[in-house]
């Protein structure tokens, strides 16, 4: 006997990305994570994905409406993008309700309060990200902002990432498939994984002896490190330079591109500008080692 | 008459409904409104300007290349770089976006497209020793089939073995396409939002053993597209060959052209391009690129109309909620005031009609495949295979740009923040034209506007009342049963629209739900 753990996938103020991440998932591959048992005995029934599914229109919507009063409780809600809240969350709909439609703000709250629980896939929905950035115009909130306005109390983990690594979501489903939900202490601050937010880019990154030697690149294409080009690695969690991305292919420093922060709850607007040197104050790691130096 | 209402439409990017009165079986008239609003371009002014691209890129996450190298020309362009990037620069931006269209594609065919064609319940009469194929069947043994069912039911042709050929191939083309984005990050580092592309060139240089790795994940790529992919859309082409007449639009295309050939000429209008720059008539008679002649028109969209006509380098974006006659928040962008469609079918059609040989050779091949003329181009099986056409021919020069590259050798070029300029970055994404524009003041952006192809093709009415491509494309289709609007979905998804690109630029207040419904 298979169980299904039926899984709601809303998109919300997104630009699809953290969809499309998934589907470059290696290991399980995005067809074993469809279609196969995702561990031993258990399946991932996913309900509702609007990028994937064949139902439109009010077939789909039936059966997200179907799971959530059918299966009250059993279903993962996992939200990608932020939730527009200005004007009563005009700025964004998924399908209708009696001839009308209904926010997105609706649907994360009507959808997170029969969850057993709920991931914020991606930047967005962990902490707004760039639809939330200045000047906002859509009134943008995190998942857990809009819940907590909405006096909802569900377990709630981040998945940040612009997009996330796709192992860093599967892997949070299969830990919560054989070990049920994190405890508090897996989780950091920010309810990110410590399993994959535990580290600073900058505690692994292989051009972290240039940093300690003092070589800088200082244009595109130098050997080096990337911090006077803006690299954002020393505030940033992530471990990105031990995993790699698309299959272990490469990852932004392997790619010679300073890091832009995109995993913390800071990105867009205080990791950026994007190519400008970090103010050099209270650095983690980082003022440790240049508080005994000459800054060259 | 009767009404349907897809909302949401699925297997596109995005929130989109679609609206169509039918009369006597066939639609009369059909309106395409998007559902979501961010406001990216707002969110760019007074930034600094090279972060243009990295934001730029969040307009979409599933055409992130595409944004990012095209704020990376517009960038080069207000920067007066435009004609100095290294060739390793311009081969590499090209070398990601290779890789990046071809996955796309196949994503679209295989993963957005084919569910419409393809009866995935078939499988479970496999009798094969396929494990990919016996995954499937038990699958559909466990009986929990979402996300494959339910689904518009009706009009399913293939045969059985066929089918289960196609679920073979949807499942395999997962694979290809993640390939794809592999080949991709060599040189991007990541995908989706790369990082690789900067104004000046890129961030990396080429090197002897990722050129190697490249080529060989193009290659394949090449074997699917050539093996798989263009014989799986001739094959439902063949099955639903009334499509090549169904879903005609508006017959007028227009492509920017994309993947510069050289990069001496700083106008991407005129510079030498794999697939051309123009438009496009029904005549199939080409006609020259006059950027000039682009306007957004608001009549039909939330936003005052003393905003209506303006070329994008000086747009403006005033909504006006509810008001009256309007109903998207999606501008109209017309050219020379008259509607136009873009896509691979626009790039693929102006590159034939002037008249490159190989091209030629593709187009004409695949019609006699097919028994059809090039006026079968313009309908849903048309829009599919020039997508297909559009992924061998970049796939086919893949492997000698990469090549071309000169291992150790620059790949970026130095510049100055200009205190003010003005630029302009056009280019083909997967989905069609694409520009960008961008005015600088004291070094900061002061304005930023982006028309985007699927802002093209979901158009409302213009000032003049001309319906949209897709809109114009619907309008006329016939609808078996309203319950089940295959036809609908079919003529839609042809045209791979991207919403969250096409209704990314707005700062609406006060929006009036009430106001909302299309009746």
């Amino acid at each position: 006997m298979v169980k299904e753990l039926p899984v709601i996938y809303l998109q919300t103020a997104a630009c699809s990305g953290c969809a499309v991440t998934m589907l470059n998932s290696a290991s399980p591959t995005i067809k074993n994570v469809l279609i196969d048992q995702i561990v031993p005995g258990v399946h991932i029934n996913l309900k509702f994905h609007p990028v994937v599914m064949a139902a439109a229109g009010e077939l789909a919507i039936g059966v997200m409406e179907d799971t959530a009063k059918k299966q009250k409780g059993e279903y993962v809600l996992v939200v990608d993008g932020a939730v527009p809240t200005a004007d009563g969350g005009v700025y964004g709909a998924v399908g209708e309700r009696d001839g009308k439609p209904v926010t997105m703000q609706q649907r994360v709250i009507e959808l997170s309060r029969d969850a057993l629980a709920v991931i914020a896939m991606g930047t967005c929905a962990s902490f707004g990200g760039i639809p939330a950035a200045p000047p906002n115009p859509t009134g943008c909130v995190s998942v857990q902002k809009a819940l907590e306005s909405a006096g909802i109390k569900k377990p709630l983990i981040n998945i940040p990432g612009c997009p996330p690594h796709p192992d860093w979501f599967v892997g949070t489903v299969a830990g919560i498939i054989l070990n049920g939900l994190p405890k508090p202490e897996e989780l950091d601050d920010f309810l990110r994984p410590r399993a994959f937010y535990g580290k600073l880019i900058h505690e692994n990154c292989p051009r972290r002896a240039y940093f300690d030697e003092g070589k800088f690149a200082k244009k595109f294409g130098d050997d080096g490190c990337l911090y006077e080009l803006g690299c954002k690695g020393p505030i940033t969690h992530a471990d990105c330079p031990l995993r790699k991305w698309n299959g272990g292919t490469n990852w932004v420093i392997g790619a010679g591109a300073p890091c832009n922060g995109c995993t913390q709850p800071e990105f867009p607007n205080e990791t950026a500008p994007f190519y400008e040197k970090l103010v050099d104050v209270d650095l983690p790691v980082v003022g440790a080692y240049w508080a005994n130096k000459e800054v060259k | 008459m009767g009404k349907i209402v897809i909302d949401p439409v699925t297997r596109i990017e995005g929130h989109l409904k679609i609206e169509c009165v039918i009369e006597n079986g066939a639609v009369k008239d059909a309106r395409a409104t998007g559902n979501l609003f961010r406001g990216l371009e707002l969110i760019l002014r007074g930034r600094d300007p090279r972060d243009a691209q990295v934001i730029a890129q969040r307009i979409c996450g599933v055409c992130p290349q595409s944004h990012g190298i095209a704020a990376t020309l517009n960038l080069d362009s207000a920067f007066g770089i435009a004609d100095k990037i290294p060739d390793n620069g311009r081969i590499i931006r090209n070398l990601i976006h290779g890789a990046h269209v071809i996955q796309d594609h196949i994503l679209h065919f295989y993963h957005l497209a084919a569910l419409d064609y393809v009866n995935v319940a078939d499988v479970a009469a496999y009798s094969g020793n396929d494990s990919q194929l016996n995954s499937v069947k038990d699958f559909i043994q466990r009986g929990a089939l979402e996300p494959f069912m339910p689904r518009y039911e009706g009009d399913y042709r293939l045969p059985p073995e066929a089918n289960q050929q196609c679920v073979a191939h949807y499942v395999k083309a997962l694979e290809m396409r993640r390939i794809g984005h592999e080949a991709v990050s060599i040189f991007s580092g990541k995908v989706p939002h790369s990082v690789g592309v900067v104004p000046g060139g890129v961030t990396s240089v080429p090197t002897v053993d990722n050129i190697m790795a490249y080529i060989w994940k193009i290659k394949i790529l090449q074997d699917f597209v050539n093996n798989v992919y263009i014989p799986d859309v001739l094959a439902v082409a063949k099955a639903y060959g009334d499509y090549a007449g169904i879903g005609v639009g508006c017959k007028n295309l227009l492509s920017y052209g994309m993947y510069d050939l050289d990069g001496k000429s700083p106008d991407y209008a005129t510079r030498e391009r794999l697939f051309k720059q123009g438009t496009i008539g029904a005549d199939l008679r080409p006609g020259a690129l006059d950027t000039s002649k682009i306007t957004e028109q608001v009549k039909h969209s939330w936003y005052e109309d003393a905003t209506s006509g303006l070329h994008p380098s000086s747009g403006d974006t005033r909504p006006q909620a509810g008001k009256s006659g309007a109903y998207s928040w999606s501008k109209a962008p017309r050219y020379d005031g008259k509607v136009y469609e873009v896509g691979p079918l626009a790039r693929v059609a102006v590159t034939y009609a002037k008249g490159d040989p190989r091209m030629k050779e593709m187009v004409d091949g695949a019609l006699k495949a097919l028994n059809a003329t090039p006026a079968a181009l313009f309908s849903v099986l048309g829009r599919h295979l020039a997508r297909a056409l559009s992924a061998k021919y970049i796939v086919d020069n893949l492997e000698g740009w990469a090549l071309s590259l000169k291992p150790g050798q620059p790949a970026y070029v130095e510049y100055e923040l200009p205190e003010e300029a003005s630029g302009m970055g056009i280019i083909e994404g997967s989905r069609g034209a694409l520009g960008h524009w961008i005015e600088i003041k004291n070094k900061k952006i002061a304005n930023y506007q982006a028309v985007v192809p699927t802002t093209w093709n979901v158009s409302p009415m213009d000032d003049k009342g001309q319906h949209g491509p897709i809109e114009q494309a619907l309008i006329g289709a016939k609808v078996k049963d309203e319950k089940n609007p295959f036809e609908v979905v079919r003529i839609i998804r042809s045209f791979d629209p991207c919403i969250a690109c096409a209704v990314h630029c707005v700062t609406p207040k006060g929006r009036d739900l009430g106001q909302y419904r299309v009746v």
